[in-house]
């Protein structure tokens, strides 16, 4: 038993989907990771799997405390995007997404960089699926972008990968985070660990390469959409806590992240989109866990990833159900839907509760981990950036995604409930968000580290300061709204990081289409006519040629400097001397044995100059 | 439908105007529920004001113990909270004069 992968059962099974039909076929599908859970637990903390290939070590499989947090909640995520997905009938899209979830735990359950490249494909490949699958219009360009992305993020990976080893000699995925705790201290000969850094930055969707995520994700089927949210970012996270614990500059990264997207989000009317956003938003969170990389602040890093896998996979559920009833998801065009999707609304009020951090929801035990491990590292303005930052997802995610969906205008639509299976999986997710929520030793227990005693959330100061902000952050909304200055929900796009990129290509598609082709047309035209034409011209009578040249410069010299008698008589002369050269015969065709004997003296030339 | 040729559908999956996914609308008699009566809402509003003033009182029944000296201020957390969501709706609003194109920006 203890032999087999987890992620390779979730892998296996996946391609099976199709042989099952109807009732069956939930069953089954439910039931992957259900057994792929059971084999996770059968490994203890420190277990490994390896396989010998090619004179390599490969890790299949590297269980210890910082891996196995992910990979419960991915298998969480994972049996809930399937219970999610139940009634969808698209086979396609359940193999992708049992294949994208196996390929997610493959990554975070790797224990070297080969197999860790091998699932960071595969879960570009298989998720880009999950997009493809709404079969919209716009659909194939939101999936090239995101694969566009993803495959950079790949081949920045194996670049990095490569040049490692180089420096290394080894394929194992440890800490990689320079002595000094700075990126920049790296020497040029440590380019692999940048690309590296890169790759797992792209995938993590930091500033200016974060685009993927939101053009990506809000173009994706409302079921794939809970599986894209939870696992391609949340195992970037891990991978940057398991390489590069304590890397300065993931402070600052994160803390940008925490901060930009919510203006973003406040003015975003495609509320998935601003789910998206919100999610960077989170990440920020993670990635300056990571950077701070204290035990408490990775506590932090992997208990908010925990929840945040939950929670954001929640409000997903919930925003796709609305999707997948009215065939809507901009806030303009929604409003007053708790009336016939009371169910709905309410498991989105808890996903957003939680994501607000209110005492007795999840992320009011996992936020504050973070926040306390900047605030003892002295980070004051990162402090007070992300308690900005935290306010802020009050505002955006909490309250205005369930305000403009559930409740503000009524749009008039009297949608049905979500079916039986959404609310299901929907049901479980917020049980879970007030679980934890309220017993956080339920989630602090499987941390990588013990948490300290300071540190636990439920303490009076905690509970009142987190109530005040929350309530400070509502007041202005309310007071926004009422004094007509909250922006409106308008139909519109917003322009962000991608815009670079994007101008940019289109500027190299012009470039590539005007002066470069056109100059690249005259270089091919004089290679392949107009030189060998004159070639041809020359060797068919040389001597002959070489006067008719002669003959055409006097010509001219003549036109432009003597008199009409010179013009004249130079005239005649090129008529009698192309008369001689047409009466040539066609080239002298010369015996192989003269290009042997000139071949074999240009060679010999060349060695000379080449030796000495 | 889709072009024979074409690999993927060109049409939405999901079509409003096809009988079956129409999406059932408001029919007269429809009534408000409690949370689209204008009383409650003003209840709901009222309710918020006095909540943050009692928030604010907070502050005096517990000690402290700060990582840095602007915890101190009486009621900091509401104050923060509020500004803070004040300035990014009104740089949210200046950000959309910059960012903002039509839907169909991107198309082509």
């Amino acid at each position: 038993m203890s032999s087999l992968l987890p992620h390779g059962l979730l892998l296996a099974g996946a391609l099976l989907v199709p042989f099952f039909k109807g009732k069956l076929r939930a069953a089954y599908m439910l039931a992957i990771p259900v057994a792929s859970f059971f084999l996770l637990i059968q490994h203890d903390s420190g277990s490994h799997l390896q396989v010998e290939i090619f004179g390599q070590t490969l890790t299949f499989l590297r269980v210890d405390k910082l891996s196995l947090v992910f990979g419960y909640v991915f298998h969480i995520a994972t049996f809930l995007g399937v219970l999610y997905s139940l009634h969808v009938k698209d086979t396609i899209q359940h193999v992708a997404a049992l294949a994208y979830a196996g390929t997610a735990i493959g990554a975070v359950f790797a224990g070297d960089l080969i197999t860790f490249f091998l699932m960071w494909e595969g879960m570009a490949v298989t998720s880009v699926v999950l997009v493809l699958a709404r079969r919209q219009r716009t659909s194939i360009r939101s999936a090239m972008h995101y694969l566009l992305l993803q495959i950079v993020s790949g081949l920045l990976l194996l670049f990095g990968i490569i040049l490692h080893y180089q420096a290394t000699g080894s394929f194992a995925f440890d800490v990689m985070t320079p002595e000094s705790g700075s990126i920049f201290s790296l020497g040029f000969d440590q380019a692999g660990t940048w690309c590296i850094f890169l790759a797992l930055g792209i995938k993590c969707g930091w500033p200016l390469v974060h685009n993927w995520i939101t053009d990506g994700y809000p173009a994706a089927t409302p079921t794939g959409a809970i599986f894209l949210s939870a696992l391609t970012t949340k195992c970037a996270v891990y991978a940057l806590a398991r390489g590069f614990p304590g890397t300065e500059e993931l402070i600052w990264i994160g803390t940008t992240m925490a901060v930009f997207p919510i203006f973003y989000a406040v003015i975003e009317n495609d509320l998935r989109r601003v789910l998206c956003y919100s999610m960077i938003n989170q990440i920020g969170f993670m990635v300056v866990g990571v950077g701070i990389g204290s035990e408490l602040a990775l506590n932090g890093t992997c208990a908010h990833a925990f929840c945040d896998v939950i929670f954001k996979g929640l409000l997903f559920m919930s925003m796709g159900a609305v999707l997948f009833r009215t065939g809507r998801i901009n806030g303009s065009d929604l409003g007053g839907l708790h009336k016939t999707m009371p169910w709905t609304a309410t498991f989105c009020c808890i996903g957003a509760a939680s994501i607000s951090a209110f005492p007795l929801f999840s992320a009011f035990v996992s936020k504050s981990l973070i926040m306390i491990a900047a605030a003892e590292a002295g980070y004051q303005v990162v402090w007070l950036l992300l308690l900005f930052a935290a306010a802020g997802v009050f505002h955006h995610a909490g309250i205005k995604i369930p305000f403009f969906a559930f409740f503000g205008h009524d749009s008039g639509l009297r949608p049905k409930e979500a079916p039986r299976n959404m609310l299901a999986a929907m049901g479980l997710a917020a049980g879970a968000c007030i679980a934890i929520g309220s017993f956080p030793m339920l989630l602090y227990q499987h941390l990588p580290y013990a948490v300290p005693e300071h540190a636990m959330p439920y303490t009076t100061a905690h509970v009142i300061q987190q109530l005040q902000l929350l309530i400070g952050s509502a007041l202005a909304f309310v007071s926004l709204m009422l004094l007509r200055i909250y922006p409106p929900e308008l139909h519109s796009v917003n322009l962000d990081g991608d815009w670079f990129y994007r101008k940019a290509t289109r500027g190299f598609v012009r470039f590539v289409e005007g002066p470069l082709m056109s100059t690249f047309g005259l270089l091919s035209r004089t290679a392949h006519e107009t030189i060998p034409r004159a070639m041809q011209h020359f060797i068919r009578n040389p001597a002959a040629a070489m006067r008719l040249a002669y003959d055409r410069f006097q010509l001219g010299w003549a036109g432009a400097f003597r008199s009409m008698d010179a013009i004249d008589r130079a005239q005649v002369r090129l008529k009698q001397d192309q008369g001689r050269y047409e009466e040539a015969k066609v080239g002298r065709v010369w015996p192989i044995g003269t290009i042997v004997l000139y071949s074999a003296i240009a060679f010999v030339i060349f060695l000379l100059v080449y030796l000495f | 439908m889709s072009h024979p040729h074409s690999p993927m559908p060109t049409e939405p999956v999901f079509n409003p105007e096809d009988p079956e996914n129409r999406v059932p609308i408001k029919e007269p008699g429809d009534e408000p529920t409690w949370f689209q009566r204008r009383p409650n809402i003003l209840k709901i509003i009222i309710g918020l004001y006095v909540a943050a003033g009692l928030v604010v009182l907070l502050d005096a029944v517990y000690t402290k113990h700060v990582h840095f000296p602007v915890e101190y201020i009486f009621g900091f957390y509401v104050f923060y909270g509020f500004v803070g969501c004040v300035i990014l709706v009104l740089v949210a609003k200046l950000l959309r004069l910059g960012v903002m194109r039509p839907e169909d920006y991107w198309d082509e």
